[in-house]
């Protein structure tokens, strides 16, 4: 006797994602998680229960229908899954890989009210490869709308932005800086989070697209906003260049050899290939003991990334607990069994040099958490006399960003916050500059890859109102766009 | 996209120091005095931060000078004119802050000579008495002294080993200049960070303006990676994207001097195996020791 599906039903626990064994991907670059199989795929998406009122779809930033594609897949209709997810996203597989479901979607899965939510990450990662793997990608058929555009950075916001862009016939050229196209998720997120041939995919579609992307231009160096606009004939600009200027704490010795910011080991490793030093010429210069600052998704990256270049001793430290680490839940998970050693409640209060200018320690103190901040979190407190050092020489820094001025100074009339953010209308992502529209980053200071493509997708649609190719007032309204409940 | 850069034009100045004249039609236009470049020769090769020495609006080209200090430099001395480059990024960095001055002294020693040359011709446009003081090992060393004459109301070779001109350090000459010359506005010296350190030495009981250009260690060149940190006044900076130029009284030469050797230990380790490859392969390495 069939019985209808409900809560009580299905199973409890989600589908185990194949992953590598921790001893054996601790030292090798690729991927970690294999990602499902067919019948794990169909396993799990049968747990969901396809609500009526879903409440994952107010959980994604850029409101993908989470049971519609989830449906698909349970009644093996790939093709269609994949068609829903890129509705409202242009990088299910990336997202599908990178995205904190855990506070999003799965967050608010109802069947999570009882067991284990339904794995919508690992199923929206599923439809995207198996796309890829079994049907070449269509291109959407174009109507050129005789308007041209350019978008400064081709990370994220970039990509969705000219995605949108070239799909209502918008001639789109992406200007990158680096010599690779991709943004944070080439130098950044590593191999063997997010391998980096499914962005060239994504990066090639786009181009089948028509986006034309020209590498090695630095906006604000060789052609300025306004030489686009005047001379360059665009008749609107997106700039969404990322936060990715270092922090520092400014304790002392943070100028000692063997310092490095995030960005500096993630370049060097990652989209200097220094992974595969000397085949690739880039050295990185890493020692044998790893100290890394900061407990985010960045900093798991630098931790598991010493670790796989070949890093004796590997240590992250955080001024908080692990409860308030930012990181992803399956990062920290992942760190862990590779034997990353974590010392919470613990902030660097200097760093120690030798006489020839090398790092030799890291001297931290113990906090506690004391009062609850504007943040809403408990603020660390030092607790005087627990000063003590751990020996290393290699200090990472993965503090966060801050905003990148090249663009600002070269703009004029470009508004920016006092942390050098681009101001931007919430609604249209245009800036104080008719025609140049800003989202990702750059706005909103270091966020997710998520809303990054959110905000890029937004503009792109105040970039169409404004170029009047469509009509006014049909704006796509996402939970980001609508501000969180 | 990138397609390539072409060199049009080589030059090589001795066993260690080559110039490319290279086409890039974009650059040249955006370029001015004191703006560098990322350079990178092939999909394996680093990004070599590089000192605009000239360019030519009309040509589209720019020209740099390299010094073969390693195993990147050395393989990329073997290109050639009508060879290509894969990529050439820039102009990067702020621009030197050039205006009239009644007198200025520009120094350049070694390779830190062409830097020097465009911010000199600038200086001469706008009507500055130019002193220029330009140093190297010795005589067979020499380059684009001729250029120099040209914009130079006054013009000194030094050559350590005294092959050529005075025999000494740039520093030194520098110091006979302000000794006699007391009207100097400013000075721009561009060189080994010891030599630029020696010149602020020089230079700061005169109490006169010292602009010197920090060549450090970068990955990206656009304010991404960090690498390039150096302490000036104190304070943290960035020499791609608040530099290259600083005022070298300001400059912590010491840290920097100790974070240019950072990488030391790779770049021999480096060396040695392309040495090695050359050996192997027959192949003559791109030039004999320095």
């Amino acid at each position: 006797m069939a019985t209808v599906k409900n809560i009580h039903t299905i199973p409890k626990g989600r589908t185990p994602m194949p992953e590598q064994a921790a001893a054996v991907r601790a030292h090798n670059f690729e991927e970690v998680a294999r990602g499902f199989a067919l019948a794990d795929a169909l396993r799990e998406a049968d747990r969901c229960l396809e609500c009526k009122k879903p409440r994952c779809v107010a959980g994604c930033p850029v409101g993908i229908n989470i049971p519609a594609f989830i449906g698909a897949i349970a009644r093996q209709d790939f093709r269609q899954a994949y068609e829903i997810l890129r509705q409202d996203n242009p990088l299910p597989a990336v997202c599908g890989r990178v995205c904190p479901q855990e506070s999003q979607c799965e967050a608010r899965c109802i069947v999570g009210v009882k067991g284990e939510p339904v794995s919508i990450g690992r199923l929206e990662r599923f439809t995207a490869d198996h796309a890829m793997a079994h049907s070449p990608a269509e291109v959407p058929a174009i109507t050129p709308a005789g308007r041209r555009a350019a978008v400064i950075g081709s990370g994220p916001a970039g990509i969705a932005c000219a995605a949108d862009l070239a799909r209502a016939g918008v001639e789109v050229t992406i200007f990158e800086a680096l010599h690779m196209a991709g943004g944070v998720l080439k130098y950044g997120i590593p191999e063997f989070r997010l391998p980096k041939q499914i962005v060239d995919r994504e990066l090639g579609l786009l181009q089948q697209m028509g986006v034309r992307i020209a590498l090695n231009t630095v906006i604000g160096k060789l052609f300025t906003i306004p030489q686009l606009r005047q001379e360059k004939g665009f008749d609107a600009v997106f700039i969404g260049t990322g936060a990715g200027f270092p922090k520092f704490q400014g304790i002392p010795g943070e100028n000692l050899n063997g310092v490095f910011s995030a960005n500096e080991f993630l370049t060097r490793v990652n989209l200097m290939r220094g992974f595969r030093h000397p085949e690739y010429d880039t050295p990185v210069g890493m020692g044998r003991r790893v100290v890394v600052i900061g407990a985010g998704n960045t900093a798991m990256d630098c931790a598991r990334c010493a670790l796989r270049m070949g890093a004796e001793a590997v240590t992250v430290v955080y001024r908080r607990t692990q409860r308030e680490s930012p990181a992803r839940a399956e990062e920290l998970h992942h760190a862990q069994e590779e034997g990353i050693e974590f010392q919470w409640l613990t902030n660097p209060v200097r760093i120690h040099g030798n006489g020839d200018g090398w790092v030799v320690g890291l001297e931290c103190i113990r906090m506690a958490l004391g009062e609850s901040d504007a943040s809403g979190r408990r603020a660390p407190v030092e607790q005087p006399g627990t000063d003590f050092q751990i020996p290393a020489d290699t200090v990472i820094y993965a503090l966060g960003t801050r905003s990148n001025p090249i663009i600002a100074r070269s703009t004029p009339g470009l508004t920016v916050n006092q942390w050098g953010y681009i101001e931007v209308d919430q609604r249209t992502g245009m800036s104080s500059l008719p025609g140049v529209f800003a989202g990702g980053d750059i706005v909103t200071g270091a966020a997710t890859v998520i809303l990054a493509l959110g905000a890029g997708r937004r503009a792109a649609g105040g970039m169409l109102d404004f170029l009047g190719l469509r009509p006014a007032g049909t704006l796509v309204e996402t939970a980001a766009s609508a501000g969180e409940p | 996209m990138a397609t390539g850069y072409r060199i049009v034009a080589k030059e090589v100045y001795s066993a260690v120091t080559y110039m490319w004249e290279v086409e890039a039609p974009d650059v040249a236009r955006a370029a001015r005095p004191g703006h560098f470049l990322m350079v990178r020769m092939n999909e394996a090769g680093e990004r070599i931060p590089l000192t605009v020495a000239d360019f030519d609006r009309q040509r589209g080209t720019v020209t740099v000078v390299i010094q073969a200090v390693g195993k990147s430099t050395r393989e990329m001395m073997r290109l050639e004119a009508g060879d290509t480059l894969l990529d050439f990024i820039g102009p990067l960095g702020e621009a030197s802050h050039i205006q009239r001055r009644s007198k200025v002294v520009l120094v350049g020693g070694g390779l830190g000579v062409a830097p020097v040359y465009p911010q000199l011709r600038a200086y001469k446009e706008l009507g500055s008495c130019t002193i220029s003081v330009v140093g190297f090992r010795s005589r067979d060393l020499v380059f684009w002294e001729e250029r120099f004459r040209r914009y130079s109301d006054e013009l000194h070779v030094a050559t350590d080993d005294g092959s050529y001109g005075f025999k000494g350090l740039v520093s030194q000459v520098l110091q006979q200049v302000l000794e006699c010359q007391r009207d100097v506005e400013e000075i721009v010296a561009i060189g080994p960070l010891p030599m630029m350190r020696a010149c602020c030495d020089v230079s700061r009981p005169f109490g006169v303006r010292t602009i010197v250009s920090l060549n450090s260690i970068m990955v990206d060149g656009t304010g991404m990676c960090g690498s390039c940190r150096v302490t000036v006044g104190g304070k943290l900076k960035f020499a791609c994207v608040d530099g290259p130029d600083f005022d070298g009284h300001q400059v912590d030469f010491d840290e920097l001097m100790l974070r240019q050797r950072r990488f030391r230990r790779e770049e021999q380790a480096s060396m040695a195996r392309y040495e090695e490859v050359c050996r192997l392969t027959g192949e003559i390495p791109a030039i004999g020791p320095a």
